[in-house]
């Protein structure tokens, strides 16, 4: 019933991101929330979090993370609430889980591998020549004492 | 009738590009010089032609000409003059005809300031250049035609997106354009090397202009569009790490490797098919970067033109340019032998280490731009790859990028002595080191991320000033001084692009670490203070603009008791578009920026406000206008200059071997 007089009233005009009205009373809870709604995407949006959205069921999410965490959740157990219902799609920050570990370790191994290639390319083209050689030298001699 | 001519003149371009492919690729393969002589008259024609058409387009919108659909979709005759030109490029079909001008201009240079290249060599470019323009004429002609008229013209337009009635479109899209666009002749160059089968110093004395000059545009592109999204969001972020932003970072990832390795080609003839590869793969993701934005494959804030069809025909021009230069650059790369030899500790593995942490860099953004898609066919696994990736894995690259900079910058080519150079920097070292444990100590939090970027940014500026100083010699500090103001400018473009790089990274850290956020309901004449200000809502008032009727704040400032300014945010509302938009008010700052959003009424009476206190914002966009302004002094130092060339004319480096 909550919700539904909710959404009736969320029909009313535009809405903003993060409402005054939204905000819990702890600060220390409020951050929380702040935190995790950084890292959770607005379903109907294109490419926003549920923290920078003013789409109508970001506001929804964003009073759901902080009634998820007044009622005592921990942040994993919020987000994982939301998961639930809308998948991994939610998730700003994609998980390591299967196959996404390709995604997370590609950079690194890529680095490694550049850097390997790079160190053999300058050991290759190494500067061998360690100075002038003696008949060099003595030719040097000659020219500068003339 | 005008906008038939407009038609005919794109047509007529078209055709010439077709010839200017073939006649002088095959004049450039048999030695004919009257066939290579084609493409100079052909570029410059096909130039023209293609500016008219774009003028008579911008006519159109000028007047109002509703018989064309284009106009119609996306103009209205109440709308502000600057926002009917601009207009022009705020679609799909204008902004392609923009990308087109821009393509033929870069063309056309080449043949009005090539007069230094060799002849087989300029044929050879301006061929591949044309081929380009045959390609994205095709395309436009065939699926983005933005001369089609419509049979019964209405009586008025739809608008333009209000997000876009902003001053930011006349300067963002164009600019970004010369960028994208200015790395074909990269490209070009690249393919014209490979085809001729040489690289050496002069060619990468000659494309590193034209590199750097696509650059320093994609820079400030990059530049406008993120200060834009700062002012027009309505939340002061900077970068969403959006796929279409991320289509722009990329090519100007490796432009920016490009420029660096094409240093090594032209002082030390090493990593010659390294810089080539560069140079593809460069204008690859600026093709991949149209993809992006034209096809709506990936969601993004930006997606203009979401049509699956135009996006497989990019997709096709891309496979084919970019699979077609991979091919002749397998086969031609082990032709190109380098000589430069150099040691472990040099300038060159200095500037190597430079192209593999920014090549890599590119490769997060772009794996972490595509693993939604990649995720979703493949995987069927419906994700999202956003901000907090970013932050994680591309961070730490920029990061290693700023600590190498300043040790690299002062390694001597050919040989460097490493206790040298870190002597000389170890008083910064001490410096940014004592400076971040100062604003560590002064914060009022514990976060890292200010000390850290505090550091970053005065060791790379120190870096970067320390490399001027030292090349002044050893006279008293007058004669130095005067030494330094007599260095040649690529010297001083090299310093102050890097002083940006270091100006930019504080200021990100800055504002990120430190900025303060308050959200409240005011009444009217509410007070309210935000770190070291006071706030105070004085009214609000319902407004008419032109094309919008707007809500207005009247907010003002104070510290202590003098007033600091007065802010007037407001939210507007479009009755063509049908849509409502925020606009923040800003107290640009020096040291900080004061950014105020109003929003909606509330139940009791009062309005809803936010205010942000936005610590060194200017710094973040200050910094790339440095990199930017950089970037021109080195254009237009004189050994630089595209003519320049043609004093060398005559060394043997310069003429092909017959």
């Amino acid at each position: 019933m909550k919700r539904l007089a909710l959404i009736l009233m969320l029909l009313g005009g535009p809405v903003w991101s993060v409402e005054p009205s939204e905000m819990l009373a702890d600060p220390a809870l409020e951050e929380r929330a702040r935190d995790l709604s950084q890292g959770l995407r607005c379903p109907v949006c294109r490419n926003e979090s549920i923290d920078e959205s003013n789409a109508a069921l970001a506001k929804e999410l964003r009073i759901l993370v902080r009634e998820r965490i007044a009622a005592g959740d921990t942040d994993d157990e919020a987000v994982d609430f939301l998961v639930a219902r809308y998948g991994e799609f939610v998730l700003l920050r994609p998980t390591t889980d299967g196959v996404n570990i390709v995604l997370w370790l590609a950079a690194p191994a890529l680095l490694l591998i550049a850097l390997a290639i790079g160190w053999s390319t300058i050991r290759a083209k190494r500067d061998t020549d360690e100075g002038l050689s003696e008949t060099e030298k003595a030719e040097l001699e000659k020219i500068l004492r003339s | 009738m005008l906008i038939e001519l407009g038609h005919f003149a794109l047509i007529l371009a078209f055709g010439i590009a077709i010839v200017q492919m073939i006649v002088p690729m095959i004049g450039a393969h048999r030695g004919n010089a009257s066939w290579m002589a084609v493409a100079e008259p052909a570029a410059t024609v096909q130039f023209v032609l293609t500016a008219f058409s774009f003028a008579v387009l911008t006519w159109a919108f000028v007047t109002s000409d509703f018989s064309l659909q284009l106009v119609y979709l996306n103009s209205h005759t109440d709308k502000p003059m600057i926002y009917k030109i601009t207009g022009v490029w705020g679609n799909h079909e204008g902004s392609m005809l923009l990308w087109m001008v821009i393509l033929t201009l870069f063309g056309a240079c080449a043949a009005w300031f090539g007069d230094g290249l060799p002849a087989r060599l300029r044929a050879r470019v301006l061929s591949v250049q044309a081929a380009i323009g045959v390609a994205f004429f095709a395309f436009v002609l065939f699926t983005s035609n933005p001369f089609l008229r419509l049979e019964v013209p209405p009586l008025n337009g739809r608008d333009l997106n209000p997000l876009l009635q902003d001053p930011g479109l006349a300067f963002h899209p164009p600019f970004l354009y010369l960028g994208y666009v200015g790395l074909s002749m990269s490209f070009s160059f690249a393919i014209a090397a490979l085809i001729e089968g040489r690289v050496d110093a002069a060619w990468g004395r000659w494309v590193r202009p034209w590199t750097l000059a696509a650059w320093m545009f994609l820079t400030v592109g990059i530049a406008l569009g993120s200060w834009w999204a700062y002012y027009e969001l309505g939340w002061g972020g900077f970068w969403f790490w959006d796929p279409v932003e991320n289509a722009s970072f990329m090519p100007w990832l490796i432009a920016a490797a490009l420029l660096h390795s094409a240093i090594v080609v032209e002082k030390r003839e090493a990593l010659k098919s390294w810089t080539i590869l560069l140079a593809i793969m460069a204008f690859g993701f600026s093709l991949l970067g149209a993809f992006i934005v034209r096809s709506g494959v990936l969601t993004s804030v930006h997606a203009f033109a979401n049509d699956p069809e135009r996006g497989m025909l990019i997709l096709i021009i891309l496979a084919v340019f970019l699979g077609g230069a991979l091919t002749l650059f397998a086969f031609r790369a082990g032709s190109l032998e380098s000589k430069g030899v150099f040691s472990t500790v040099s300038r060159e593995s200095a500037l190597i280490l430079n192209n593999i942490l920014l090549s890599v860099s590119c490769f997060v953004v772009f794996i972490g731009t595509i693993w939604p898609l990649v995720a979703e066919m493949l995987f069927d696994r419906t994700l999202s790859v956003g901000p907090p990736f970013f932050d994680a894995a591309f961070t730490p690259f920029m990061v290693a990028l700023a600590i190498a900079l300043p040790m690299g910058s002062l390694l001597a080519w050919k040989r460097g002595n490493l206790t040298r150079a870190s002597k000389s920097l170890v008083g910064w070292l001490v410096l940014s080191v004592a400076v971040a444990a100062l604003v560590y100590a002064m914060q009022s939090g514990n976060s890292a991320l200010g000390p850290i970027g505090v550091a970053l940014g005065v060791w790379v500026v120190g870096g970067a000033i320390l490399d001027l100083w030292l090349r002044s010699g050893r006279d008293g500090v007058m004669g130095r001084l005067r030494r330094i103001g007599r260095l040649p400018r690529a010297d001083w473009g090299k310093a102050t692009a890097h002083i940006g790089m270091g100006v930019t990274i504080f200021g990100i850290a800055a504002m990120l670490a430190w900025q303060k956020e308050d959200i409240r309901v005011a009444q009217i004449g509410d007070r309210w203070n935000v770190g070291q200000f006071e706030f105070r809502l004085d009214d609000v008032n319902q407004l008419q603009g032109p094309n919008y009727l707007t809500t207005m704040a009247d907010i003002s400032v104070w510290r202590g008791t003098d007033q600091f300014g007065d802010l007037h945010p407001e939210k507007r509302f479009y009755p063509v578009a049908n849509m409502p938009t925020t606009e923040a008010a800003i107290l640009n700052g020096f040291v900080r920026d004061i950014y105020v959003v109003v929003g909606d009424p509330q139940d009791n009476g009062g309005w809803a406000v936010r205010v942000y206190l936005k610590p060194f914002a200017n710094w973040i966009w200050g910094g790339a206008i440095l990199m930017a302004l950089g970037g021109c002094f080195s254009l237009s130092d004189r050994r630089l200059r595209v003519g320049a060339a043609s004093a060398k004319k005559t060394t043997p480096n310069a003429v092909p071997a017959e």
